[in-house]
């Protein structure tokens, strides 16, 4: 006899077996370059061992580079020599190159899958050594560490830090024999090694990491109705957090991790709750009869910014965290919502409605809207860690694509999935 | 998908002893029965492969359309045919067209107390996600104040939004936006 329980267990791993999984691999194109990107020559790294290295770790951090749009990789087919050594470098032919940085390297097996990479970054008028380092990891690691690289030089060149050894979340769906399947996904941040955390007949919403990047919060219809659950990533437990009447939506992280901003109906229209994650303890922050929801929380999380229509139409609001009386910060246009602090506080990215929908930039201390893409159904912006860059949700070609702006609007990377329907990007933090 | 059925098997060896359904996580009452006529709902996989992972199955319910099944006066079965209501844009007032067809729908309930109801509240993809789903929530809820002015008990009513996750058209023009701003009436017993 088979138990019930155990016959449904079945058919999920049939269904499971058989939903097909989308090669969601993320494809990065640069769309709008900028002239003064600072050339830098990253030379192919040498390999110790017999055969074809198991990744190409120059390759991976010439596009990482590249596609910061403030750095500009010499194409390998215009270098005109290979050096791995340091007393290999022939300067002059750098110089005559035009390029004013170079890196050199090499990749080891140490062991049963065991792997040392090493490289140096020059200066190359002066002829000088600005970093080397050395980095340990195993086979499936060693694209995290080609990326990590590339963080380094970008630090070094830049003096800011790089974000691309850090991670995204996106909800995926597709049409599989008449179904529309949802998957949450994790991705790294060049959109490579898409993982499936969570997959569903049913909706999925919101993702939102939490600020140590170990857990994901989003919303799940699963069971028609709405709910908000926390995923431990690594092994993939959850808990559900909000599960009340009416809505269960626009779960936000504080910036320590203590608390959970959310968008709850319970007690009638959409309002903004707060609950400790510690204490269980729920807080109502907004009393209004419209709609609000979308909260967002400052990087000191002292304040928490939030759409609301209680003065006709969708605009951003902010309120302190620990309650007060809310104050309307958007004024141009009839639409302006799901907003979210740059990492210095200074500034929101929000969805403008007007002529389409875009992302725009509002500086909180001149109260200025500059619009940064060109819609027509742009949404969902998240700023990257570094805060370099917004990652948002686009409609490019009758489908949902994600892209990234630079925040002075000048670089624009389109990343695009060879099948399905891409939504709610969110960049993880460091 | 060999991959995810090794994933399977582990889960499997996780999941055999004692037939428990559920790893260290949530239990859903009702579960099993549901999961006789229901396929499985979602699933989760930790990033480190087959460790620790654990699958969620859950109560899932059935569409419950119940059309034909109720009483109706003989003028009425054209009025609560209509199932779908539309909206403008960024509105959530039930147009006056459609008054007299809530209404039909309101003494169908009355006529058939065994009944309930789930309004569905639908927009368009137009702006952003979560306050559409505060947007179809209002549209269901304008439903459900004009059902219960008309008599009909609010616990026989149940509100649901999806926002712009269900589209019914898929386009991206105001011909597809207009079929997706919408509060779909749903019965069941």
């Amino acid at each position: 006899m088979i138990f019930p329980a155990y016959r449904s267990f079945l058919a999920l791993m049939i269904w499971l077996a058989f939903a097909s999984t989308p090669r969601a691999e993320l494809v990065i194109e640069i769309t709008r370059g900028v002239s003064d990107a600072i050339p830098v020559a990253i030379v192919p790294f040498a390999w110790g061992s017999k055969g074809a290295p198991p990744v190409d770790v120059a390759r991976i951090v010439q596009q990482d580079l590249n596609r910061s749009g403030r750095i500009k990789a010499l194409p390998e087919q215009d270098m005109l020599t290979h050096p791995t050594r340091p007393d290999a470098i022939q300067w002059r032919a750098w110089r005559a190159l035009g390029q004013d940085y170079l890196v050199i390297g090499q990749l080891n097996e140490t062991g049963a899958d065991q792997y040392e990479a090493q490289f140096f970054l020059f200066d190359v008028y002066k002829g000088e050594q600005l970093a080397g380092y050395r980095l340990a990891s195993r086979g499936r690691e060693l694209r995290h560490t080609a990326h990590r690289i590339a963080d380094i030089i970008y630090e070094k060149i830049t003096g800011e830090p790089g974000a691309f050894a850090t991670r995204i979340a996106y909800v995926a769906v597709t049409q599989e024999d008449g179904r529309r399947i949802h998957r949450l996904q994790i991705a790294d941040a060049d959109g490579f090694n898409p993982r499936t955390v969570v997959v569903s007949p049913e909706p999925l919403m919101s993702p939102a990491w939490s600020p140590d990047g170990k857990s994901i919060a989003y919303v799940s219809f699963e069971r028609r109705r709405s709910a908000i659950y926390l995923q431990t990533l690594a092994t993939g437990k959850r808990v559900k957090i909000a599960d009340f009447a009416g809505i269960n939506g626009s779960p936000a992280w504080s910036p320590d991790g203590q608390y959970l901003a959310m968008t709850l109906s319970k007690d009638g229209s959409p309002d903004i709750y707060v609950l400790n994650l510690v204490s269980r303890r729920l807080t109502r922050l907004t009393r209004s009869y419209a709609i609000d929801t979308e909260p967002a929380w400052s990087p000191d999380g002292k304040r928490i910014v939030f759409t609301s229509d209680r003065g006709g139409s969708p605009q951003i609001y902010v309120i302190p965290a620990k309650g007060g009386k809310p104050r309307r910060l958007t004024f141009e246009g009839g639409y302006n919502a799901r907003a979210s602090f740059s990492h210095d506080g200074k500034k929101l990215a929000l969805v403008h409605g007007g002529k389409g929908y875009r992302i725009a930039l509002l500086d909180l201390s001149t109260g200025g809207l500059s619009v940064l893409t060109s819609g027509p159904l742009d949404e969902s912006p998240s700023f990257a860690p570094n805060g370099s860059m917004i990652l948002y949700a686009t409609q490019t070609e009758g489908r949902g694509q994600l892209a990234a702006i630079s925040v002075d609007g000048r670089v624009r990377q389109r990343l695009a999935t060879p099948q399905g329907d891409v939504r709610e990007p969110a960049w993880s933090p460091f | 998908m060999t991959r995810l059925m090794l994933i399977g098997l582990v889960l499997m060896l996780v999941t055999l002893p004692g037939c428990q359904l559920f790893g260290g996580g949530e239990k859903e009452a009702g579960a099993e029965q549901a999961a006789a006529q229901a396929p499985p709902s979602a699933a989760t996989q930790g990033l480190a492969a087959g460790e620790g992972t654990t699958v969620y199955e859950v109560q899932t319910m059935g569409s419950g359309e119940a059309s034909g099944i109720g009483k109706a006066g003989p003028d009425e079965t054209g009025m609560i045919a209509k199932r779908t209501l539309y909206f403008d844009f960024d509105s959530a007032q039930v147009r006056g067209e459609d008054i007299p067809v809530v209404k039909a729908h309101a003494r169908y309930l009355m006529a058939n107390p065994q009944l309930v109801v789930t309004l569905e509240g639908h927009t368009d993809e137009r702006g952003s996600r979560e306050y559409n789903v505060a947007l179809g929530e209002a549209r269901a809820k304008a439903v459900a104040k004009l059902l219960e002015l008309n008599g009909v008990d609010h616990r026989r009513i149940r509100v649901i939004s999806y926002g712009e996750e269900k589209p019914m058209a898929l386009g991206h023009d105001e011909a597809a936006w207009q079929q997706n701003r919408r509060v779909e009436i749903v019965y069941g017993g």
